[in-house]
């Protein structure tokens, strides 16, 4: 749904991004990541249209964004990090005028704008002027506007950023209620949002492409083994040795409450580990497996780890 | 054309929600009906002195002594007036982060230039007709003719259209406002003024210079003079201010 391909743009003689190219297919969430300054923003803005890029190709649906920018804007609805919004007008008036140059034909405008507040829960300030509600309430507005003409693709720059915990909360679900009829990229620098809500990430940084992927493939790339955290009544060195003994297990390690056992890639152990613990009677308590958090994920990829 | 519509809506709406165009207004028309009473009071005073004599009196012509000298000062007024009315139409787009949306929908840039020139346009027009209420005392208890009339205001809506034209281009160019209006104010004055440098120069740059500037071409038109040339030189004046705008966006979202 949104291909990018060596993507290049320069501010002067600043890379901003360079030869960036990801894609992410319909119906999905990807998560676009990065620090500060890495050439997030500046890459939603190319695939919005907003800025044309120096080099490369982005596409929309089928459509070229640098050939067919209107095509592009008219299925694609952008969020932008400080939300576009007109101070003087009603939060309605703001959706209806929007709705307008979205090109809603003017019989189902009414209709549209209505949708929109109730999606974004608006309906209490509706008629209230923009410059005088919450930070939260603005944020739904934005969100508002970008749904309004009901776009094949959303464009989100740091969607839930100024928002409190419950609204956040809320906003996610909304997200995550969009996925599938909508293509969804989305700026973040929450990480856990992305755990939540997305089905990959793009990662950049200064401009480079470090990694991209869905969360198991890239998870899987960086981490050379499988494992499980073990739990057991029978704790002490005696219990490791004896799960080291287990065929397959390369590494036992234990911690505060309980083991980590790490295996090679690609076998699947565990079956044997949970005999082995019957057999012996280690009385198991809990037993999960051990995911490669977002958290190490990025900081890995973002610290110079291995590009994908 | 219904994405210009849609931006024009919205910045009558920018106008009349907001305190500008009431006070724009306002200020002009007092200031129109001081000179317009001033004007009256003289050619009344100048009326009782010329009736002793029916050779001058015959000469007294309120067009030429009340309308020509009011249009010259109205000129002025919008001269002061027009950088204000424009000053905001693109600066605060981008100030407040506007211009994002307006450039991510499908709207041209044309369409949402033309859509901010037309807005502009309409509150001259009401400005212009509302001074018109004036004329009606003039209609009732003289008689003055009516076409010098037409083309004075004719005059004084073409130089008001190169004007806001010229104060789009500022606008475009500065996400300030008050720089803005303070150059679109410099540079129209500069061109009003331009004739002045030709009383000095000589031979081709005399005639360049007294073509462009805005002073001579209303001259005409407010003796009641039809020129062709002083249309297309406002209609110009105004189509080359557009071009310019659309030049200004077009390349600051290429650099």
């Amino acid at each position: 749904m949104i291909e990018v391909e060596h993507l290049t743009k320069k501010y002067g003689d600043l890379m901003a991004i360079r030869d960036l190219s990801f894609k992410v297919e319909r119906g999905n969430i990807w998560g676009l990541l990065g620090p500060n300054a890495a050439g997030k923003t500046t890459t939603m803005r190319i695939l919005t249209g907003y800025l044309p890029a120096t080099d490369g190709k982005a596409r929309v649906a089928g459509f070229d964004v640098f050939e067919q920018p209107n095509e592009v804007k008219k299925i694609i609805g952008y969020l932008p990090e400080n939300v576009p919004l007109y101070p003087d007008m009603t939060v309605h008036s703001f959706l209806s005028f929007v709705a307008e140059i979205k090109q809603i034909p003017s019989a189902k405008r009414k209709e549209a704008v209505e949708k929109a507040i109730e999606i974004s829960g608006l309906e209490s300030v509706r008629g209230r002027l923009i410059r005088n509600i919450s930070r939260g309430f603005k944020q739904r507005v934005g969100i508002a506007q970008c749904l309004i003409h009901d776009p094949q693709v959303l464009v989100l720059d740091e969607p839930t950023i100024g928002l409190d915990p419950a609204q956040i909360i809320e906003i996610r679900k909304l997200i995550t209620s969009l996925k599938g009829e909508h293509t969804i990229i989305l700026s973040t620098h929450i990480l856990a949002e992305v755990t939540q809500t997305c089905d990959g990430v793009v990662i950049i940084n200064e401009g480079l492409l470090m990694a991209s992927g869905s969360l198991e493939e890239l998870t899987a790339s960086f981490s050379q083994n499988e494992g499980i955290f073990l739990k057991l009544k029978k704790g002490g060195e005696e219990t490791s040795l004896l799960l080291k003994s287990i065929p397959g297990v390369d590494q036992v390690a234990r911690e505060d409450d309980g083991f980590t056992l790490e295996w090679a890639r690609g076998k699947d152990i565990r079956d044997d580990i949970t005999k082995f613990i019957v057999e012996k009677d280690l009385g198991l308590v809990e037993m999960r497996p051990l995911a490669m958090n977002i958290e190490d994920l990025y900081l890995r990829v973002i610290s110079g780890g291995v590009e994908q | 054309m219904k994405n210009i519509w849609a931006i024009y809506k919205k910045e009558i709406k920018a106008y009349f929600a907001s305190p500008i165009a009431y006070v724009v207004i306002t200020v002009f028309l007092v200031l129109v009906g001081f000179f317009f009473y001033s004007l009256i009071w003289w050619f009344n005073a100048q009326s009782v002195q010329m009736a002793r004599n029916p050779y001058y009196f015959q000469q007294m012509n309120i067009n030429q002594m009340v309308y020509s000298p009011l249009f010259h000062n109205i000129s002025i007024i919008l001269l002061l007036m027009i950088p204000l009315l424009t000053m905001r139409l693109f600066s605060e787009e981008k100030k407040i982060n506007t211009d994002e949306l307006l450039y991510t929908s499908p709207l041209s840039i044309s369409q949402i230039i033309l859509g901010k020139y037309l807005a502009s346009l309409f509150v001259l027009v009401v400005m212009l007709l509302l001074t018109g209420i004036l004329s009606i005392f003039i209609f009732a208890y003289g008689n003055p003719e009516f076409v010098p009339l037409l083309n004075g205001y004719l005059g004084l809506f073409l130089m008001g259209a190169a004007f806001i034209a010229a104060g789009i281009f500022f606008s475009s160019l500065t996400e300030n406002q008050i720089v803005s209006a303070i150059l679109t104010f410099g540079v129209l004055l500069l061109f009003w003024i331009l004739n002045w440098a030709s009383y000095s120069a000589g031979g081709i740059w005399k005639s360049v210079l007294n073509y462009l500037s805005i002073f001579q071409h209303f001259d005409d038109l407010t003796k009641g003079i039809l020129d062709t040339t002083d249309i297309v030189y406002y209609v110009s004046f105004a189509l080359f201010g557009l071009f310019l705008t659309h030049s200004v966006i077009q390349s600051r979202r290429w650099r």
